[in-house]
């Protein structure tokens, strides 16, 4: 138990995704503009991670343990598929949500962070139900990521910026002060 | 005859300057901020990513008639996705220290926008001569941005450049730069003094035409600057 704890934890604050591991940074900086927006995004990531960190732990363990080279095909192609079924869910349960994610929901499949926490359970070996914790808590890292920065950015709409910062560069240079904040977080339980 | 060879010199110059992946369309942000903590790692993904990028457009432009328009996303994935596997393995056996280094990015080139982009909006359109340039100009342009983003974070942040100590033992280094929060930094000043470069470009432009070497002297600026 305190194993599974210490995972979730250290997936949220310690290695977040976006800020500390540079895991899913297209619709970090894409969507983090509202709250709302990224609420959704986050909401949406949250769904599509936990469900294809089960999916490709099961798919990795009884399909490809003897070709362990075809895994990131074998990934690619299960991710895009859970996310098509999500968008097919969205579209006919929630529609304002659909139109508000607009192109952002299409692009969760080539989203880092879904690929990402499917080839990290791989790689530390993971049992069925840590990957499956590692999948939710890391996608809370990253909602809570793009919420925080959410703020940042409706702060930054209306200060005064020199007109080379204006757009990227200073949302980038925000994300590095935020991103400075998940460091500090870096020595807790000595990971 | 000249006319075709205009274009295709137009093809391969667009990825390096007009349209540099990383610093002028910002895809492939994941990598671009993951592995520039030192300058060799930034050509080892560079290199690798153009390979991919490389075979996925060759094998698209030659597929291209026959793939069905509805299916033709999980099929451009595929083919990256074969790609980036057969890579993985020759990085495997070949270049351990780089494979060990950029670590599960390799794998993710599959998710790499820059690749699916030009999939999507070059090789599925152009022959394969042309794709093959595309691919050479993007993948060249997202391994020089890479290189740049790599030698300023190296520099400033460990005191070595590509290996060799340069300033590590003059002045301390600032350990920030080589850790996440220095790679949002060093990308966003980089991006910000191209805005700055490129708004000087244009004001040129409109009193002069013809100011093509306004962004390779940008980029080089950059470099000079990160030396410092």
């Amino acid at each position: 138990m305190k194993e599974i704890i210490l995972i979730a934890i250290s997936a949220i604050l310690v290695e977040n995704f976006v800020l500390t591991k540079f895991l899913g940074i297209c619709p970090f900086l894409g969507v983090s503009k509202k709250l709302s927006t990224a609420l959704g995004m986050g909401g949406a990531v949250v769904f599509v991670i936990t469900l294809s960190s089960a999916v490709t732990w099961v798919v990795y363990e009884y399909l490809l343990y003897d070709y362990p080279y075809l895994r990131t095909i074998a990934f690619i192609l299960v991710i895009a598929a859970l996310v098509q079924f999500v968008e097919i869910v969205l579209k006919k349960f929630v529609p304002t949500l659909y139109t508000a994610l607009g192109i952002y929901l299409p692009l969760i499949t080539t989203n880092c962070a879904v690929l990402g926490s499917a080839l990290l359970n791989v790689e530390r070996g993971y049992t069925f139900f840590q990957a499956l914790v590692f999948g939710f808590a890391a996608s809370v890292g990253f909602t809570l990521a793009l919420i925080l920065f959410s703020g940042v950015r409706e702060r930054m709409e209306t200060s005064d910026i020199p007109i080379a910062f204006q757009g990227l560069p200073i949302t980038l240079i925000a994300a590095a002060l935020v991103s400075v904040a998940f460091v500090g977080f870096q020595g807790l339980f000595g990971i | 005859m000249a006319k075709s060879k205009g274009r295709a010199m137009q093809v391969l110059a667009n990825g390096f300057i007009k349209e540099n992946p990383v610093l002028r369309l910002v895809l492939g942000t994941c990598p671009t901020l993951a592995v520039t903590t030192m300058a060799k790692n930034g050509i080892g993904m560079g290199i690798a990513a153009t390979f991919v990028l490389l075979g996925s457009n060759i094998v698209i432009s030659l597929i291209r008639k026959i793939v069905p328009d509805k299916v033709r996303i999980p099929v451009f994935i595929t083919v990256i996705a074969g790609f980036t596997t057969i890579v993985e393995l020759l990085m495997h056996a070949f270049l351990p220290d780089i494979y060990k280094a950029l670590g599960i990015f390799i794998p993710l080139i599959v998710v790499n926008c820059i690749i699916l982009a030009r999939a999507e909006m070059f090789a599925s359109k152009n022959s394969v001569g042309m794709s093959i340039l595309d691919a050479l100009g993007m993948g060249g342009g997202f391994t020089i941005a890479l290189f740049i983003i790599g030698s300023l974070r190296e520099i400033i942040g460990s005191g070595t450049w590509m290996g060799y100590p340069l300033t590590r033992d003059l002045i301390d280094p600032a350990v920030v730069m080589i850790l996440p929060p220095g790679g949002f930094l060093a990308f966003g000043f980089i991006v910000a003094a191209i805005n700055k470069f490129s708004s000087l470009r244009i004001r040129n432009k409109e009193i002069s035409q013809g100011c093509g070497l306004g962004c390779p002297g940008c980029s080089n600026g950059n470099n000079g600057g990160g030396g410092q």
